[in-house]
């Protein structure tokens, strides 16, 4: 699903950062990955070239056998609404809109009708539990709440990956337990999900744990139960 | 297309303090635009009204009385036009004088009809080109005319106001007896009479006067239509001109600027257009400036709400909106918030300027020895009020387009770190 070859990328500036130095990473189909490692490691950099909000100044990026690479805003735009999902750390949902149209803005985009989309968004809202809050605001939810908002607009363009940066960093313990259970549901489900973290309790949840050091993967561990977990059978350390 | 109305829709409805921000400053661009320019137009339509009977071109000549001593004749002599100045008139300046009337004048005559009378009225002895020369305009019946003239008819034509002090009983005045002096002439017209210019004179037929009064060849006043004369220096130098013709025919020096009594209508015209081009135009510039200032507002709205919702659009743009699909939003809402409040806006001003115009417009001034409207139809034309929407509503678009353009060149994932 993802093959990533060589991709370099630096930070022009004064001082100019060569974040990413070679990475090379092939996630398959139906995978559940998680990408780990110290703020500054360059995860946040991988994760944004994955969700093609940010370039890469050499090597090849192929996402489901597209090569993705110097697109226009307008082709990155049109990928961005049909291949992936995104999930983000601080929610992004647009506050003057109620959950429901929130949900359904990714399709607006691929021109669905204002019925569809919002029954679509109904049913997308219920397989996350938050029928009941369809026409709430974002800031009457809590934080939990948002965040599964945000993971139904992920879903409701049905891409071939999610992208979660930091999903629960802007949660407590037990509502990031929750999504992390709902991205695991989805995960049994079938769908490709990439989570970047820096928690390891969040990373062990996943198959397959890349650790990013200086801008190269350092190792890629597979993830055999709740062995590795330091905080017990499904904790999330916080 | 609709979808994306409603999306604007949606939005300019759940950011209302913003949206009647931005619409306050184009309606108050509007509405003081035409309010303005509605008040322009109320003080230059009451100029013409107050004008109206009065000829633009016209310039009228009287006998002076000599300031200077020439060829021997001593200063203090008494000037009186006659025949030959009017031959002059008609002769000398045919790229200037269009037409030349004379008229001769009695004044301090008493009026009366029945038990009613007006006192120091003036008789004028016309010729019926006089009507079209003087811009005379009849309320009832007719001027005076050919067959008055030729036969010398006892007939007048009455003044608005003296025919409302004359005929009180109501009734036309057409055909009724009016005495002047000691002598009855029948009526035969009614005309409007401009207080301000040529308070109640009673027009009699040229010859009937020169007859009765036994005028001979004099002239009491020599009225002229003129052209070419654009300007006060032109005006001037005609002027100098005609009295340097006239000094040969009676004998005074040229230079002598009392020996005539030249008064120039055409020459208070030249100045009074220019006061109302001024005026015209200042008005333009203020309503252009107050215009100005709500586009500027739009602008200034729309740029800091573009740079508020760097953040909305990044999140769009990452769910996948196209920068296109950013533009067209942000020009669409600033393009129906300008079309919906410029239409309040110009609803308002026009709503005003009616109301202007049932109020204001229909007061009279009473100076006493005149009356006057100060507010006449202050009113703007259509055409200027939808113009002007238009220029907001364009200026409303680009004011969108450039920070929408700015905006979209921010890379999203910069954009959502905003």
């Amino acid at each position: 699903m993802i093959h990533l070859t060589n991709i370099h990328k630096t930070y022009q500036g004064v001082q100019p950062l060569h974040v990413l130095k070679g990475i090379d990473l092939h996630i398959g189909r139906g995978e559940f990955v998680a990408i780990m490692g110290a703020s500054g490691s360059g995860k946040s950099t991988l994760l944004n070239i994955l969700g093609i909000l940010d370039d890469y100044d050499e090597g090849e990026y192929r996402l489901d056998g597209t090569l993705i690479r110097n697109l226009s805003e307008t082709r990155a735009a049109d990928y961005r609404n049909r291949m992936i999902g995104f999930i983000f750390q601080s929610f992004n949902l647009i506050s003057f809109k109620d959950a429901m149209e929130n949900v359904a803005l990714p399709l607006f985009y691929q021109g669905v009708g204002r019925r569809k989309r919002n029954q679509l968004a109904m049913e997308y809202l219920e397989k996350v539990g938050l029928k009941e809050w369809a026409h709430h605001l974002p800031n009457e939810l809590s934080g939990g709440q948002k965040q599964r908002v945000a993971i139904a607009r992920a879903l409701i363009t049905q891409p071939r990956i999610i992208l979660a940066d930091e999903p629960t960093g802007a949660l407590d313990s037990k509502t990031s337990l929750e999504v992390m259970q709902l991205l695991k549901k989805l995960h049994e489900q079938g769908l490709t999900i990439i989570v970047v973290t820096h928690e390891s309790g969040v990373a062990y949840q996943a198959e397959k744990i890349v650790h990013i050091m200086d801008g190269q993967i350092e190792n890629i561990e597979v993830n055999d139960g709740s062995a590795h977990t330091p905080f017990g059978v499904d904790g999330v350390m916080k | 297309m609709f979808e994306l109305f409603h999306e604007i829709q949606g939005t300019l409805s759940r950011n209302l303090m913003r949206t009647i921000a931005t619409g306050f400053a184009v309606v108050s661009g509007l509405f003081l635009l035409i309010v303005l320019q509605g008040a322009g137009n109320g003080v230059i339509h009451s100029f013409q009204y107050n004008m109206g009977g009065f000829a633009f071109d016209a310039v009228h000549v009287f006998g002076g009385m000599t300031t200077r001593p020439w060829e021997g004749i001593k200063e203090g002599r008494l000037i009186r036009l006659d025949d030959r100045d009017l031959e002059m008139s008609r002769r000398h300046f045919p790229h200037q004088i269009t037409t030349a009337i004379p008229t001769v004048t009695n004044d301090g005559v008493v009026a009366s009809h029945g038990g009613h009378y007006v006192s120091s009225t003036s008789m004028v002895g016309v010729y019926s080109e006089y009507a079209a020369s003087q811009a005379v305009e009849m309320l009832e019946g007719r001027f005076v005319n050919e067959m008055d003239l030729k036969e010398k008819r006892k007939v007048c034509v009455i003044g608005s106001n003296s025919c409302k002090d004359l005929f009180k009983e109501g009734g036309t005045p057409i055909g009724q007896q009016v005495k002047l002096g000691s002598i009855l002439y029948t009526v035969v017209g009614v005309y409007k009479v401009n207080e301000m210019f040529n308070g109640s004179n009673f027009y009699v037929p040229y010859t009937t006067l020169c007859t009765i009064y036994n005028k001979g060849r004099f002239i009491d006043e020599l009225t002229m239509n003129t052209r070419n004369i654009p300007t006060d220096s032109a005006m001037q130098q005609f002027i100098a001109e005609y009295t340097r013709a006239t000094s040969h025919i009676h004998s005074f020096d040229p230079e002598d600027d009392r020996a005539l009594w030249i008064w120039n209508q055409a020459g208070d015209n030249i100045q009074m257009q220019r006061a109302m081009n001024i005026l015209n135009r200042s008005f333009w510039i203020l309503g252009l400036l107050t215009l100005l200032s709500g586009v500027v507002s739009v602008s200034n709205i729309m740029l800091i709400s573009v740079k508020e919702r760097t953040r909305e659009f990044g999140i769009r743009r990452a769910i996948g909106a196209r920068p296109w699909n950013i533009i067209m939003m942000v020009v669409l809402e600033s393009v129906t918030i300008t079309a919906i409040f410029g239409y309040i806006g110009m609803l308002l001003g026009i709503f005003f300027c009616e109301w202007m115009d049932a109020t204001v417009g229909n007061q009279v001034m009473d100076l006493g020895v005149f009356q006057a409207k100060y507010f006449v139809d202050p009113t703007v034309d259509l055409h200027i009020c939808i113009q002007a929407t238009i220029v907001i509503i364009v200026a409303g678009a680009l004011a969108g387009f450039f920070p929408a353009r700015k905006a979209v060149k921010i890379k999203t994932i910069d954009a959502l770190r905003a």
